[in-house]
Order: C-alpha cells, then structure tokens, then sequence
C-alpha cells in the first residue's frame, strides 16, 4: 500500500495552482508583441492576474525599477476596498483595464491590464517591497491582482481568452517566424 | 534635526570629549531613525555640539567659549577650554579622548573626532563613500546578474572589547535616559553600518537593492590592524575560554571583562579599518531533466580505477558541460535516479536526473532559453540526448533541513482570506497561532508534519502559502517550495458536548 502512494507522488506532482485553476492566457495585449497575460481561474470562479513567463518583464537579464499602481491621477488601485462577503466598494474592472504599470532598470514601461470583466478584490503589495517576487515567482507569490467576475460571468469571461494549449500554439509559432528571418 | 531629548545630553557630552565619532553618539542614544546615520558626519557632529550647547546656554552660561562649556561643566572630565583642554587631561582622561568609535564603525573609520571636532570628520565623513565602492567593484567583477542582495559584514574581533569598554564609559548616563535601557538597546554596530552601506552599495551597483534576505550574498571582512592588539589581554585574563573555538564564548567573556584590564573609554586610533576582498556567493540553482543514452561505452560518470581514467567522456560530463558554462556556475553536482552499467544503454523516456549548480552567475533562465540549452546539449553530442530540462526548485531534504520546525512554538501567522473560500467570506487578514508543531522525515521529499494550531486556522494555506497570502508559511519557514498530499484533522479539543461514557 505503502509503496503504490510512495510511486504516485514520486511523478511530478500536480501543483496547487495544477489543482485547483485553470489556466487562461492573452497574448500580445493591446497588440504589443509578447506581452502575454496569464488568468489562473479558480474552481470558484476568483481570478488571479499573472505575468505569462513570456512576458518581456521576465526574460533574461530584466531587472525592475518600479511597479505602480497608480494608473492615473485620480486612481490609485492601492486605494481599492473591499467589504463584507458580497465584496461592495471594490473597482470594477473591464478587459482593459490597466492595473499597474511596470517600469524596468532599463527604462522600458509596461502596463499591466485586467484581461477579465469583474471587481477588484486586492492587489499584491509584497510585489511592491520585494519585485523581485514577480521575477522569481511571475505565477505564484509575484501575482498582480485577484478579480472576482460576477456570477452570471463566471463562463463568459473566459470566452475571449486562449487556453493553455492554444497558447502554447501561438507561442511556438512565435518562436518559429522569429528564428526563420535569422 | 537629531531626535535628541535632554536625557541623552550627558550622553552625548561624555563621548564628544572622549572623541567618539558623532555616529556612534547616536547609537548610544539609541536614535534608530536610520537616516540620521546617513547624512555626513560633519553635520552630525555639528549639531551635535550645537546641542550640547543649547543646553548650556540655556544654563545662563556666556556663548563666548562655545566648543568649550560643555566639556567645563563636567566635573570629572577636563576642565580647560577645548584644544588646551583635552591635552590638559589627566592621563585616563586623555586616552578616553580618543574612542573606540573610530574602528567600530568602519565606514567612518577615519571619522575619528579629533579634539577639536572639526577638520576630522570631513575627511573621515567619506570613509562610507570609499568602503561602498570597493564593495560594488567586488560585485560588478563577479558579473553575477541579481537585482538585490544581502550584504553580510563581518567586523573585527576587538570591536567587542572597545564597545564594551565604551559603554563601561557612559553606562550610568544611559541607564538614567531610561528606565529599561541597557547595553542590548544600543543600537548595534553593525547595524548602524549596514543602514549607511546598504543604500551606498546599491547605488553603486545601479539600483539593485541591498535587502535582508536574497539569493546572493555578498560578504566583507574588516580588519583593522592598529587595534588587532586590544582583545589581546583577555589570553591572559582568561585563558580558559580560548579553549573552544565559540565566538559566543569571547563575546560573554569580553562582557565580563573589568575596566583595569583595558582603557575606557577605549583610545583612538588614527586609521580606519579596511575591508579585506568582497566574496560573492549565490545560492544554488537545481536544474532537472531526462537523459537518454546510446552509446555501450559511455559511463554515467567518470569511470576511474585507481587513479587512472577509463573512457574519455561521462554522461554527467557531456550535459554538464553547456550547462555549468549557461549558468556560469563554479562547479555541480549531479544525481539522478538510479545508474546503468557503462555498457548498456537507456532508452525511451530517459532517466530522471537533477543537477546543484554551485554559486551560479546567471539563475534566471527563460523556458525559451532552457530550451536552447537543452538543444546546445543534444547538438554536442550524439551518445546522450536530454529532454524537459528545466529549473526546479524542488530540492532534496534532510532530516536535519526540517527538524528545527519542532522548535517553532507559538508561532502567529498572518492569513489572508484564502481565495479557495473568498468568494463566500469577506477579505480580511486574520490572525491565527500555531500552538505547535512536529515533523517526521519520511524520504528526501516528504515528511508528515503534525500541527496544534487556534481554531480557524486554514492548514492548507499555512503549508503552501496560497500565493504568498499567508505569512508565515511552510515554504517561507523551509526555504523552498512545499506543499499538501493529504490531511488529516486527529483532534477537535472543544469540551462541548459532553462524552457519554459508553
């Protein structure tokens, strides 16, 4: 008995996020090449934003300057409340909305978007004191935000977004048309 | 200005004569606002005065002999104006003149306060500027690619005596500041250094940060060989304690040590101590995968019979090659589940390896790049292939790894709502405690761990860590990554209802 569990953990075993989400991707946000998003979309529908390891901000030799929630004057997603179990006050977010900016050591900026229809529920501060959280851990601890998609949503949300296989598709023909010109 | 009460007046008096250096007055006030460190110690130095003066003046004394009437109201120090002042001590006093402070604090190391205070610190104020350099330099040199480190200082021995005897100098004075206030209140050496190196260093190294935990470390040894002499005298004091080699055993020792042995305050050197070459040292990175071989003369790994070698190359050798050179690591060491005979070959999936790469310079690869690494492996050879290398994080434990978290008693965590239930309850952050906790080891990769934690404390969370939400977590506590198989709950120990005897 002992030994059919012991060879069953010894194969890679399914992570928390492998568990319980599902991931769901956005390539080339706004049209920027590589740009990717990553929504882990939990069983119960709560959303948690990701940097895809595609991303620019991760690939090598990036080091990050600032991370700014701030996206404008007059709105500063730090300033984002939430109470009670219906979750009144939070920011509603739509597909676009941008939910921070990401200045690297090199001076390039990057904008963060929502990808997902629904309230902002919190935003990651550790990223703010320790960023490099976002580039070690772009999936788990480094995560951007967690959106709560309304109810009736919770399907459709997803419905403008590439599974992980259909990702990685894109993602491999990428790699194909930037090596052929080379 | 300084956050200097009237209270640390007498403080501040006794090491100004002594010629303390105008940082290490504030760390015997206790003053732990870290950016009063960081401003030039001339401007300390000066306020400084100007504060002591302050009080004397309010004190109905003429302004005329500023630098002086603080120094001439101390009974038992000099009593002559300034520069006659000081050499007119009697001979304690005019050792006291010249503090320890000058080597406890090797960024200012020069920073030594001469008598008169003045011209001293301009020179020795950019003691830190010299130091930060030299250290960025060591660092730059490794050409490590990291975007923060922790900066470890290692201080020489005899600081522990000249900051003893230092605080045999003023120990009344501090004591009267407050009520509870001892010797462990002062602010540690060390620590005053780091808060004025570490922004130093980093802008030096162009931003990355110097915080107090990161995967690269970077260590500076001071020595300061004009003092090296002063611990010197606890060999014959007591020259038992030298037996074992335990710094803890010098430190306690050095607390005992009673004035007559030693000058207090300590004297003052005329040099600054000097930092001993920069060693950078970056965690390991574990890198695994499967390999595939085709060759019936090909050993796993070097095959060696007395000394001597058989067959030229290894499967160890041809993957270890590319992949020490990607990561520019300075050595490995390999393992992989199971081996097979030189001559026989290992088809199919291949067989699971992992690789430690010892003090990489890179650490961070992308997929993409972990896939050209793969591709540069299996081009330089045709005996092996490899195949899903990557980077994990998964490293093997010991026993010894994890026994430390059944010392863990009464430990509060911080949780977060966690988002499996945070659709159906509010976010907020709750406080749980976990009672205790004990481990039992079961193979390199698992252990059971048994918990008594407060009621309502999410176990699930506690373990992985639920996206750094809870804190502190296993993995945090661990140092690596670690998560839940299975959970039992053994015990609810809530009296209600009663049992009914059967």
């Amino acid at each position: 008995m002992d030994g059919i569990e012991q060879k069953d953990t010894e194969e890679e075993a399914p992570s928390v996020i492998d568990r319980y989400y599902t991931r769901w991707y956005r390539a080339d946000m706004k049209g920027k090449p590589c740009e990717d998003h990553c929504i882990l979309q939990h069983s119960n529908r709560i959303c948690v934003v990701t940097l895809a390891e595609t991303h620019p901000i991760l690939q090598s030799g990036r080091t990050i300057k600032s991370i700014n929630y701030q996206i404008s004057d007059g709105c500063s997603r730090l300033n984002n409340k939430v109470s009670g179990k219906s979750k009144r006050g939070g920011q509603f977010l739509t597909d676009f909305a941008p939910l921070c900016r990401i200045t690297c050591t090199d001076e390039t900026e990057y904008t963060i978007y929502s990808c997902i229809r629904g309230r902002l529920l919190e935003v990651n501060e550790n990223i703010l004191k320790t960023p490099t959280l976002l580039l070690e851990r772009p999936s788990t601890e480094g995560y951007i935000a967690v959106i709560l998609p309304k109810f009736e949503e919770s399907k459709s949300i997803t419905e403008n977004l590439l599974s992980r296989e259909e990702f990685e598709s894109v993602v491999s023909k990428r790699n194909v048309a930037e090596s052929q010109p080379s | 200005m300084l956050p200097l009460k009237e209270k640390d007046k007498p403080i501040v008096q006794k090491l100004l004569s002594a010629g303390c250096c105008a940082r290490c007055i504030l760390r015997f006030c206790c003053i732990r606002v870290q950016a009063t460190y960081r401003r030039p110690q001339q401007d300390t130095l000066e306020e400084l005065q100007t504060f002591i003066h302050s009080a004397e003046n309010s004190q109905s004394h003429d302004a005329a002999a500023p630098e002086t009437s603080g120094e001439n109201n101390q009974s038992h120090d000099a009593a002559a104006p300034e520069t006659s002042g000081e050499n007119n001590k009697s001979h304690d006093a005019a050792a006291a003149a010249a503090v320890t402070e000058a080597p406890q604090e090797p960024p200012s190391k020069r920073a030594k306060l001469e008598p008169s205070g003045t011209n001293a610190a301009s020179e020795g104020g950019d003691g830190n500027a010299a130091a930060a350099p030299r250290i960025a330099a060591g660092v730059k040199a490794e050409k490590y690619e990291f975007d923060s480190l922790v900066l470890s200082v290692s201080l020489p021995a005899q600081l522990c005596v000249r900051e003893h005897s230092c605080w045999l100098h003023v120990k009344k004075e501090v004591r009267e500041k407050g009520l509870v206030l001892d010797k462990d209140d002062i602010i540690p050496l060390k620590e005053a250094f780091k808060w004025i190196m570490q922004g130093l260093v980093s802008k030096e190294l162009g931003g990355a940060v110097v915080v107090t935990k990161s995967a690269l470390e970077v260590g500076v040894e001071f020595t300061h060989k004009e003092t090296d002499a002063d611990c010197h005298f606890l060999a014959t004091v007591c020259p038992d304690c030298f037996k074992p080699a335990k710094n803890k055993q010098f430190e306690s020792m050095v607390l005992v040590f009673p004035c007559r042995h030693f000058p207090c305050p300590p004297t003052q050197p005329s040099s600054c101590c000097s930092p001993q070459g920069v060693q950078c040292l970056h965690l390991s990175v574990f890198v695994a995968g499967r390999y595939n071989k085709f060759c019936r003369s090909l050993p796993q790994t070097p095959w060696l019979i007395d000394g001597e070698r058989r067959m030229e190359s290894s499967v160890e050798e041809l993957i270890a090659a590319p992949v020490l050179s990607t990561f520019r690591a300075e050595g490995f060491n390999f393992s992989s589940s199971g081996r097979e005979d030189v001559d026989v070959r290992t088809l199919g999936n291949g067989r699971p390896f992992a690789m430690e790469l010892l003090n990489p310079h890179r650490s961070r690869l992308s997929r993409m790049e972990m896939k050209q690494l793969q591709q540069t492996i299996n081009k330089s050879s045709d005996k092996i292939r490899v195949r899903d290398l990557q980077i994990v994080t998964r490293r093997p434990i010991q026993r010894e790894d994890i026994s430390f978290i059944g010392d863990i008693k009464e430990l509060t965590l911080d949780q977060k709502t966690p988002l499996r239930v945070l659709h159906r309850r509010a976010l907020a952050v709750r406080q749980r405690v976990v009672h205790s906790m004990n481990v039992h080891f079961l193979d390199p990769h698992h252990f059971h761990l048994r918990l008594k934690t407060q009621a309502g404390t999410y176990i699930k969370e506690f373990v992985h860590g639920d996206f750094g939400r809870t804190k502190p977590n296993l993995c945090e506590l661990l140092r690596t990554d670690a998560d839940i198989l299975e959970l039992d709950v053994e015990s609810v120990d809530v009296d209600w209802p009663p049992a009914i005897p059967e």
